[in-house]
């Protein structure tokens, strides 16, 4: 007890300083000037860029729990048709980048598109004025909502299924309907884990770049990117992404305030297996229909569109070289998710048995990385990294006359490392909300009986977690499966990744071409997340 | 859970071990390319240059913007010994912040006619590129067409499609109007224009093709090869949209058609500056023209190399000979002046 929490304290510091060199960088251009180019973008798009933002972080938040957490919570607590496929179907919109998505349902349903050309067949020219614009920032809430509503569905079923489990059967002894009961009791427990979904849905909405840019949606993210590229401004760019930042800390510290309001911890949560009431007829056909909606529109449409483009229009099909990019983009997102999760216990375990609030600040530092755009944050790993590498350079050519060139910034080290500096909040929400839900006093326990702080992470915690770190993975591991900004700055010769692929034929408007490397992406990211479904299953049964 | 961990572990370092070794030096001959260009449009040819040559060409494609930061970060130790970009813009930004030398072989620079290079010889054209007005066959009389000028003309209110001003292309042809009649000239023109348009800037350049054979919109700024692709390729659709337009080459009467470059440089940092030669030599080469002619439909910047038949249906035409640079310089201004002008 009297020298752990120092080494934690070190341990903790340290790996925070380290993943958030990228943030300190960014932070280092504040004082930089860029001109005039702030006074024009007040005058001209800033406000634009401010409304918007908020808009797309209202709509989506509702979006995704008004998809997320019913579904969660008619898996976790009944049984109907097709609910045990909709369980780790639900996940499948994970698999699916936002920006392809985009591309799907515009060529779906914009003006020239196969729906509106058939409806005008139909009913005349006018019906054309009166559908709604895809490309807009309604289209934007809902394709978000539509793609980002896994993270709270896969955050509140946990919280759902685990630790509420106790008080919600002693809530049904006493009387109250299941109605009554998820809202008074099984809602307020799981509140940490939603918000922690929300809030990573938020983060990535903020940091979105492909979707937004394709529905011509003006927010911070494309101002970003406008100012670096066509005024060739970096400080006003970089500044820009703080003031999107600051957004992301105010989010940030919602969450945690919440948090702080509502504290339990659930004992059981490796409790007695789980009761799910049946449900039939027509109540078993609405949860039905509740929860395979957002499968609809958020992985089946967008996949039909993509195999039938790969079918019938695309240019370039199946080669072996797809091997090769599955495999890059695989063994890329296996080791992210393996780093991102060791280093979110290690951080989520010091913050909790800290008392120093030193530790817990630094903790919450480590969450900024995932609402930097991918583009701003490569940007701000190459310089630490480069200047790193010319250190390391010239030491070793110094003493031994070698040249070691760019060891780190122009290896895969760059990409991993950028990738856990932004997908390392998604694992700590994850491990975070199921580190909350174990009871201090059992900690206490173990302490009397003599354990030491390993002892008790390595055989009490993890152990009870395990659900938990299971979801940070699979949630890593497929957030960098789609990954585009960072790979398309950082990485080495000669190394694609299929996210890569897409983005190439995307970007030079063959939508077809892209359909292919899009359904691998999906399909990589299917096996994984199925699999580990499974294993989730098994965990609680 | 002991032994999960210990299993992950061990994984992991296998993996990084396995992975890390990608990168490395050999003492082969190489040419070390940063393409903005994407894979499927230079990779075809950086293999043929290998096979032709023995030299081995390693490649990263990204965004031309991502691939100068690379440059400039990686300063001196920089692996790159080429960049290649799809406009001269980026090509002159690269100048500027001193990521290239001045390398190029003579003859090589020669081969370009003059506007298409840079002035100190920091890098040359491969390609030309031709943003022009396609109209819709059935209801536009190519008589009232003229200029790009005329497009903030009140008599197309409500008639014109253009994609967003985020884009390059667009960006380049409000440059090369700032720098042929100036900075308050081209303003007034970008709001008429905006006012002209038939609905909010959107989508690619297919995507305004599309909505002028949909009938949203009677004309469309768009870069040719776009056409060109949609012509040829397999999508049904695209095709018979494409059938519905023509292309109109705007200011045939003065300056000429707007034109942007795909371009070519050497770095800073190059230490394989005559296998880098030898690429640019290829690219520049009869055969390499034609394939981006034929594959791409984008406009060799040799004379008389073998086109496309739809290249070739389109004629001749006059083209702007403003020099590229240019582009580059006014690109800032151009992005302000679209702000102002509302254009989304």
């Amino acid at each position: 007890m009297t020298k752990s929490p120092r080494l934690w304290l070190l341990i903790t510091i340290l790996i925070a300083l380290v993943m958030t060199t990228p943030i300190w960088v960014l932070v280092s251009f504040v004082f930089e000037s860029g001109g005039n180019n702030w006074q024009h973008l007040m005058d001209t798009l800033l406000p634009d860029y401010i409304l918007n933002s908020i808009l797309l972080m209202i709509g989506v938040a509702s979006g995704t729990l008004l998809l997320g957490v019913p579904a969660a919570w008619l898996i976790s607590h009944y049984r109907f048709v097709g609910s045990r496929w909709l369980h780790w179907a639900l996940l499948l919109p994970l698999a699916m980048p936002a920006y392809i998505s985009s591309y799907t349902y515009t060529g779906l349903l914009e003006f020239e598109g196969p729906v509106q050309s058939a409806l005008r067949e139909t009913f005349g020219n006018g019906i054309s004025l009166w559908f709604p614009e895809i490309r807009s920032v309604g289209g934007a809430i809902l394709l978000f909502s539509f793609v980002l509503y896994p993270y709270v569905y896969l955050l509140s079923r946990s919280a759902f299924g685990g630790a509420s489990q106790h008080a919600l059967e002693v809530s049904r002894t006493l009387g109250a309907g299941p109605y009554k009961s998820f809202l008074r009791i099984a809602l307020p427990m799981a509140r940490p884990a939603i918000i922690a979904g929300v809030t990573l849905a938020l983060m990535e909405t903020l940091a979105d770049f492909g979707a937004v840019q394709h529905f011509g949606v003006d927010t911070f993210t494309t101002g970003i990117y406008r100012t670096w590229s066509g005024l060739g401004d970096t400080s006003t760019a970089v500044q820009l992404s703080l003031v999107l930042l600051a957004f992301v800390g105010v989010l940030i510290l919602v969450e945690r305030w919440s948090r702080k309001q509502q504290r339990y911890f659930g004992g059981h949560a490796k409790g007695d297996a789980l009761e799910r009431v049946a449900l039939s007829g027509r109540r078993g056909m609405a949860a039905f229909a509740v929860c395979f909606l957002p499968i609809l529109f958020g992985f089946v449409v967008p996949s039909g569109q993509l195999l039938y483009w790969t079918v019938t229009t695309a240019e370039t099909g199946w080669n072996n070289e797809f091997f090769e990019l599955a495999w890059n983009s695989f063994s890329l997102a296996f080791i992210t998710a393996v780093v991102a999760v060791i280093l979110a216990v290690i951080l989520a375990y010091a913050k909790r048995i800290s008392a120093n609030k030193t530790v817990a600040q630094t903790v919450q530092l480590a969450h900024l990385g995932y609402a930097v755009p991918g583009t701003v944050l490569a940007i701000a790993i190459l310089i630490p990294l480069a200047w790193l590498d010319k250190t390391i350079d010239d030491f070793f050519f110094e003493n031994y006359q070698i040249s070691t060139g760019l060891l780190l910034s122009g290896t895969l080290f760059a990409l991993v490392f950028a990738y856990s500096v932004r997908f390392l909040s998604v694992s700590l929400q994850s491990v975070e909300s199921g580190l909350q839900r174990i009871k201090p006093s059992m900690d206490d326990s173990a302490r009397t009986l003599g354990a030491s702080s390993w002892n008790i992470l390595g055989r009490i915690h993890l152990p009870l977690m395990k659900t938990s770190l299971l979801t940070a993975l699979i949630l890593v591991f497929v957030e960098v499966l789609k990954e585009l900004p960072t790979t398309l700055i950082l990485r080495p010769f000669n190394f694609d990744t299929l996210s890569i692929r897409a983005y190439e034929m995307a970007a030079d408007e063959r939508l077809a071409d892209a359909g292919l490397p899009a359904l691998l992406i999906v399909l990589t990211g299917l096996i994984p997340v199925i699999i580990l479904s499974k294993l989730m299953d098994k965990s609680h049964a | 859970m002991k032994r999960f961990n210990f299993t992950l572990f061990s994984t992991l370092f296998m993996a990084v071990t396995l992975v890390m070794p990608v990168h490395q030096a050999s003492a082969e001959e190489v040419v070390n390319v940063y393409s903005a260009r994407k894979a499927q449009l230079i990779k075809p040819l950086l293999d043929e240059f290998s096979k032709e040559s023995g030299i081995t060409v390693n490649l990263i494609t990204s965004k031309a913007d991502a691939l100068l930061k690379r440059l400039e970060s990686e300063g001196r130790r920089s692996p790159a010994d080429i960049l290649i970009t799809t406009d001269a813009g980026r090509l002159h930004r690269a100048k500027e912040s001193g990521v290239l030398k001045a390398e190029i072989d003579r003859e090589l620079l020669d081969k370009v006619p003059a506007n298409l290079r840079d002035k100190d010889n920091y890098w040359l054209g491969l390609t030309t590129r031709a943003r022009v007005v396609v109209y819709a066959k059935d209801r536009v009389d190519p008589k009232d067409l003229s200029t790009y000028e005329d497009l903030a003309d009140p008599k197309w209110q409500n008639k014109i499609c253009i994609r967003s001003s985020n884009n390059i292309y667009n960006q380049s042809l409000v440059a090369s109007m700032i720098s042929h009649q100036g900075e308050e000239k081209t303003a007034q023109w970008a709001e008429g224009l905006v006012k002209n348009l038939a609905r909010k800037p959107k989508g690619g350049d297919r995507d305004q093709v599309k909505a002028v054979a949909a009938g949203q919109c009677d004309l469309a700024v768009v870069n040719t090869y776009y056409l060109g692709q949609m012509l040829n390729g397999k999508d049904q659709a695209q095709r018979q949209a494409a059938d519905k337009v023509a292309v109109f080459w705007p200011n045939q009467q003065d300056r000429g058609t707007h034109i942007n470059v795909s371009g070519i440089a050497i770095t800073k940092s190059s230490k394989n500056t005559a296998n880098a030669n030898k690429l640019i030599k290829f690219l520049l080469s009869e055969k390499s023209q034609q394939w981006y002619a034929e594959t791409n439909n984008e406009y060799p910047v040799l004379d008389g190399v073998q086109v496309s038949d739809t290249l070739k249906s389109w004629g001749a035409f006059h083209s702007d000979s403003l020099n590229l640079s240019k582009l580059g310089e006014l690109n800032p201004a151009a992005v302000k002046v679209m702000d102002r002008a509302g254009w989304r």
